[in-house]
């Protein structure tokens, strides 16, 4: 929550430095080799170049993403601009359970080389927040020390399963700044040594050899994915353009863009049709060398530079104007630069640390790890810059104050705008006659101009150093992980036949398999698996009356699919469940959806905020998370926002949620929900039909696998008594399994033969069955038998089904004087009928009007006479 | 031997009366429950099994008031508790329908008992949806084999379907039905159709295990259940004293159960037991006439009781009133046409009554009207003059001519006026 207070207005500009080196016509794409960076209010650019890592905004604002930059293109119109990178992750964002794979304890400014086929590898440009350092690692040796906290080491690679070793040659193609700097670049440009030519071809090679684990079937996934793309719609093409720029794999197929779709649907459908034109060309004529044909896509990719010198010479030739940039080019373009850049950086990096003066803003996303020494100085510089403000704060409006925040921010808070929220917040956009585009960013909720001016004051306490740290703590004990202490004498096992087969039947233990819903299972599976691969969204609603598999069945899918997502055959996602009986009110599912999520907490409101704009708006390495929703119709509210907005979310664009829903009732959407929810959650439906007494059958047989314990007739006329009854596979369950307590207790006695017969499972029926109305007459005392016949004697006098006390009573009196007994008098006589009362033998009605009390029978009067017959 | 001699008849008194107090009204539990065996076997497997297998059960023990149930489980839980692998593995929480009345107390209740507040800290509790979520959460880390069995007693099972969506049952039951921490849920219930609350979905979760307490004793097994209930033990100091004590209940409980046993509740013996014992520090041993009286007093009817220390002009009111009644069928009536009626009697018969003013007769009207034996009828008309609002006498016939009877110096024209409406 903090860090959305401490989200300030800060705008940043980004230009590109000097002309495009490279153009491509067919998708309208002019490529650059470094973009400048300049924040409002300071002197400075920052620039970033080909090569070079970066710091991209993300979810974490401590923690902003770490990436190697490889390409920079904007397209036609010059507004877009678009980065192709090279991931890194830290530890934070390795999947929990992971972490403990890398067998030791990450240095705190460890990071891994991101080797993912299914992750997206273009973000918008205007989420660079700046440069970082990062320094190869050997694996056997230590970490060094006493080294620049703001340096990143990579020792290790992350391919989603493991950590493994790196090799130094991923790392190489990387410190070689591809590109001639632009004339325009100032001296305190960060920039990182460059290796020499050699280096940079075993780089190439690094590359390809990276590739090779895919490259078997790249082609031909390659070439699926170009034949589907043709036949499809220009939105499946869009996918499978995605396909081919992402990293491919056999398991990689579409991908969302990760930039926010107002902006960029119509160039993504433009995309998608000039590729749907090209696909079909390379199917005809691959690396043909008509006027069209430029494939100049693969490029960008670093598997596919395996086609890259075949297909650049024929391009090149074909471009007028410009020389097509090639890997060599850069080589030459890079040793050409390289001397004074090494003085660069190594002028540079002396003051890095020791002065986090104004001039250094263009560093700032460094500072994330900066010391915490540093930090003081910093803190000491703000005090006295914080001073200055409040002077300025009389006459300083908009626009000047929101670049001075952005400067504070930049030095104090590192970077806290996410991917997400900044996209989603960018209000306007305004188009300089060049290059350059303002984005205006908010920070934090507050867009009023008198907002702005408060924020101010309220910024000073935030700026502490202290507070940087803050978030990583939990902030109330209530983080504290509740556990139900462990027992101190373990469990015993279940020692007998029945014992063994008790434990199999109850309802808690997990079934080797789930029969019976095997079609039902196939349909989910489908369903989930194709939008997981897709990366789109959808909604699933599930119905059937309790008992019959629902949970468990989506619950099998998920295992099954995570299963398959291990063994890298579908990319990975997230699954989060939530239960509406386990919550206190329909809003709480945000909350709960929310801290699954991301493991924040927040209010139902901003929850709902915060998950609006997650799923919303781009964002990197986003996972498919795939929702259920069980117990949906104890979300429904008066206005249903809820279930609106759980099926809203789906259909946006970059959400990539999969939302599967179960209820009770099949006709809940139209039933309860208004048009506009009902719409939105689609027709995929399903419904789980109660089990037949076969299926029950089957249930019970392949729970108990083969431990002998029933015999086949009783398990047949459970089956048949359920199936007959609610088709409940809970109550077969809970039924086979109280008779095979029964048949332990009477197996002392008789000379069974162990297995539970059909007089256990009858007794059990009986038991669980029968109605104890009865029983409970024959066992009430006599004047409760006695006020029950009264009860019915006066019904048959009126001739209605309800009398008052008075006329019963006169009745009780009545007949304790036929049965010879001393009759009862208005208190005792209200005793037992306040007690049958109690038993709902009697309904009572307006139990304060004493002798007008009404009484009707909730029994049926044969039920009550039946009872007392027998009596 | 010595000392025993020197115990007094009063310390004799004294101690038995301590007893029996104790036993009666402490609710001590009885060494073994009666005639309820296969109920506790029942009840005693299926929480052993929790506690030692760490299964997780649900059960209802239905019955009606009175009829043994808390009885039963403290017996189980006893005998449980004293199991050496049960002892220290079983965490008990009980909870009551009346106490929780809705599910935000019940969690409160439950994080207490369970000692999970430790874990919480000092900053008790947040909202509502946190405690579940936190609750919740502590119940799903366990897992059946390792972590202890938690045996949930829920009192008045009845009112807790009366939550809002039942999230508590469906919680908790959720839970018995999950590869969670074992829990046991223990319904106490006097409701027969308490299944009919529970929605489908909780319904479906539970594992609808009853076990039915209908009290199916004969005659002399309620005998010699009273019996059991006021003997002295054996080991009582003073032989002789138990002696003639425990001969005199043998004797006298006999005769006197009868009347009880056609009530057959077990309370209502409980009570009567307990005014014999007050009677009993006078008299060293019982007697007949004890029990007796203590059956009467138990039985007394309340109204009747009223009735006798009324005047004789609200005596006169009341029996107007019955007339009334007699006349119209049980319509209600209003103070005009019961001052009419008593005018009628004064005029014609009476004797020995004065005529009274009209005001006096409404305030004498007013106080039956406090003692509530008369009633007005709740109708929507509400701006009608006193002497002319609908009322009901809340008597029975039989119990105006028991005070009549009963009532000391009654003038016997009044008494005749009773009997017949046109006397």
């Amino acid at each position: 929550m903090s860090r959305y207070i401490t989200r300030l207005r800060m705008r940043r500009t980004y230009k590109w430095n000097g002309r495009p080196v490279g153009e491509d016509r067919k998708l309208k794409r002019q490529y650059y080799e470094s973009m400048s960076i300049s924040v409002e209010g300071k002197t400075e650019d920052a620039t970033v170049s080909l090569g070079q890592y970066i710091l991209i905004e993300g979810d974490d604002d401590d923690n902003p993403f770490v990436a190697q930059l490889l390409k920079l293109y904007t397209d036609d119109s010059g507004k877009k601009k678009t980065a192709v990178l090279q991931w890194f992750v830290r530890m934070c964002e390795v999947p929990q359970n992971k972490r403990k794979l890398l067998g030791r304890d990450p240095h705190p400014q460890e990071i891994f080389f991101y080797q993912d086929r299914s992750c997206d590898n273009e973000v918008d440009g205007e989420t660079i927040l700046g440069a970082v350092q990062i320094e190869y690692v050997p694996v056997q040796d230590p970490f060094p020390v006493g080294k620049s906290r703001d340096i990143l080491f990579v020792k290790l690679l992350w391919d989603t399963k493991s950590f493994r070793a790196l090799d130094p040659e991923l790392m190489q193609p990387s410190q070689s700044p591809k590109s001639p700097p632009p004339s325009s670049r100032g001296p305190q440009t960060r920039a990182l040594p460059t290796p020499d030519p050699s280096v940079m071809k075993r780089a190439m090679s690094g590359i390809l050899t990276r590739g090779s684990m895919s490259t078997g079937k790249m082609s031909s996934s390659e070439a699926e994915s170009l034949h589907s793309a043709s036949k499809l719609s220009a939105a499946k093409a869009l996918s499978a353009k995605r396909r081919s720029q992402a990293v491919s794999g056999p398991q990689v197929r579409k991908k969302l863009d990760l930039c926010s779709p107002s902006k960029n649907m119509s160039r993504d459908d433009v995309l998608g049709e000039l590729l749907d034109e090209r696909s079909e060309k390379t199917l005809t004529s691959k690396l043909n060398t008509s006027p069209t044909g430029r494939i100049s896509i693969s490029i960008r990719l670093t598997p596919l530079n395996l086609n890259k010198e075949e297909c650049v010479s024929p391009l090149s030739s074909h471009s007028p104007d410009k020389p097509r940039m090639t890997a060599h080019d850069k080589d030459d373009a890079a040793r050409a630069r390289t001397p004074s850049r090494r003085k660069d950086s190594a002028a540079l990096r002396e003051p890095a640390l020791a002065a986090l003066a104004e001039e250094e803003h263009e560093d700032s996303p460094i500072n994330t790890a900066a010391t915490s020494r540093s930090k003081r100085k910093s803190a000491q510089l703000v005090s006295s810059r914080i001073k200055k403000q409040l002077n300025l704060l009389g006459n300083k409006i908009g626009l000047q104050s929101d670049g001075e925040d952005g400067d504070d921010d930049d030095c104090f808070i590192p970077s806290k705008i996410d991917l997400q929220s900044s996209s989603d917040e960018e209000e306007e956009a305004k188009i300089d006659s060049e290059d350059e585009l303002i984005v205006k960013k908010h920070r934090g909720s507050g867009t009023s101009r008198s907002t702005e001016k408060t924020r101010v004051s309220a910024r000073t306490p935030r700026k502490t150093p202290s507070k940087k740290t803050a978030p990583a703590t939990p902030r109330t004990p209530r983080h504290a992980t509740p556990s139900i202490p462990s027992r101190t004498a373990p469990a015993r096992k279940p020692g007998n036949v029945l014992e063994e087969a008790r434990a199999r039947l109850h309802v808690s233990s997990v079934p080797e398999s789930l029969p019976c819903r095997e079609q039902e299972f196939q349909d989910i599976y489908n369903f989930v698996e194709s939008k997981v691969i897709d990366g789109t969204g959808g909604c699933m609603y599930i119905s059937g009356v309790p008992g019959t598999g629902k949970t468990a069945t989506v619950h099998e899918v998920i295992r099954s699919l995570q299963q398959s997502a291990e063994q890298d055959e579908i990319p990975h996602f997230r699954f989060i469940e939530i239960n509406g009986m386990k919550m206190t009110d329909p809003h709480q599912a945000y909350v709960q959806i929310l801290q699954k999520l991301t493991d924040q907490k927040a209010t139902p409101d901003h929850a709902a905020a915060l998950l609006e704009k997650r799923f919303s708006a781009p964002a990197p390495k986003k996972e498919t998370v795939v929702l259920l929703v069980d117990e949906l119709d104890l979300l429904w509210t008066r206005k249903q926002n809820v279930m609106y907005n759980l099926f809203d979310w789906p259909t946006r664009r970059n959400a990539r949620l999969v939302v599967l829903t179960i209820a009770n009732t099949m006709d809940l959407p139209e039933r309860i929900m208004i048009n506009r929810v009902a719409s939105r959650l689609g027709l995929t439906r399903m419904s789980f039909q109660p089990y037949t007494f076969k299926q029950l059958q089957q249930i019970i047989t392949s729970r108990l696998n083969r431990v002998k314990a029933f015999e086949e007739d009783a398990l047949q006329l459970v089956s048949r008594k359920v199936a007959a009854l609610s088709g409940d596979a809970r109550r077969c369950l809970d039924i086979c399994r109280r008779a095979t307590e029964i048949c332990e207790h009477s197996g002392s006695q008789k000379n069974s033969s162990g297995l539970v017969g059909m007089s256990h499972v009858m007794e059990a029926l009986d038991e669980m069955f029968s109605s104890s109305y009865i029983s409970a007459i024959r066992c009430a005392s006599v004047q409760e038998q006695l006020f029950l016949r009264a009860v019915i004697a006066e019904f048959r006098r009126l001739g209605l089904e309800e009398a008052t006390f008075q006329q019963v009573f006169v009745q009780h009196q009545a007949l304790c004087r036929v049965e010879g007994l001393q009759p009862a008098n208005v208190s005792e006589g209200l005793t037992v009928c306040q007690r049958l009362g109690s038993c709902r033998l009697l309904l009572l009605e307006g139990s304060r009007l004493d002798l007008f009390l009404r009484i009707r029978l909730n029994v049926s009067q044969d039920d009550v006479l039946y009872a007392l017959k027998a009596d | 031997m010595s000392k025993r001699r020197s115990l007094t008849e009063a310390q004799c008194v004294s101690l038995a009366q301590k007893l029996l107090r104790e036993r009666l009204c402490h609710q001590k539990l009885p060494d073994r429950p009666l005639a309820l065996d296969s109920q506790y076997k029942h009840l005693l497997e299926l929480l052993r099994r929790t506690a030692v297998h760490g299964e997780s059960n649900s059960v209802l023990i239905v019955g009606p008031r009175g009829s043994g149930k808390t009885m039963l489980l403290g017996c189980v839980l006893r005998e449980l508790m004293s199991l050496k692998e049960a002892q220290k593995n079983v965490l008990l929480v009980e909870l009551n329908g009346l106490l929780q009345t809705d599910d935000k107390i019940a969690l409160k209740e439950i994080t207490r008992q369970l000692h999970l507040e430790n874990v919480v800290g000092d900053k008790v509790f947040g909202s509502f949806a946190e405690n579940l979520a936190f609750l919740l959460e502590a119940l799903k880390k366990g897992d059946k084999s390792s972590s202890r069995p938690v045996v949930f007693v829920l009192d008045e099972f009845d009112l807790f379907a009366h939550h809002k969506n039942q999230t508590l049952l469906y919680n908790l039951l959720d839970v018995s039905q999950s590869a969670q921490t074992p829990v046991a849920v223990l319904g106490l219930t006097c409701r027969l159709d308490v299944l009919e609350l529970l929605e489908k979905r909780v319904k479906s979760r539970f594992s609808h295990r009853q076990i039915h307490l209908f009290s199916s004793l004969s005659f002399a097994q309620y005998v010699d259940a009273v019996r059991a209930q006021l003997s002295l033990p054996p080991d009582f100091p003073d032989p002789k004293f138990s002696d003639a004590w425990n001969h005199s209940v043998t004797v006298h409980t006999q005769h006197t159960s009868r009347s009880v046993f056609t009530n057959k509740s077990y309370t209502q013996s409980l009570f009567l037991t307990s005014f014999s014992v007050r009677v009993s520090v006078s008299h060293s041993t019982l007697h007949e006439a004890d029990l007796l009286e203590a059956s009467r007093l138990i039985s007394a009817d309340s109204k009747a009781i009223i009735l006798h220390g009324l005047s004789i002009l609200e005596l006169c009111l009341i029996i107007a009133m019955k007339h009334l009644n007699d006349t119209y069928d049980g319509e209600p009536f209003n103070f005009q046409m019961v001052h009419n009626e008593f005018k009628k009697f004064i005029q014609r018969k009476s004797h020995s009554i004065h005529k009274f003013e009209k005001p006096v007769v409404m305030k004498a009207f007013e106080h039956l009207l406090q003692l509530e034996l008369v009633r007005p009828v709740d109708s929507g008309v509400c701006k009608v003059q006193r002497e002319y609002q609908l009322m009901r006498l809340m008597l029975e016939h039989g119990q105006v001519m028991e005070a009549l009877q009963r009532y000391p110096q009654c003038p016997t024209d009044v008494k005749q006026w009773a009997l017949s409406a046109f006397a």
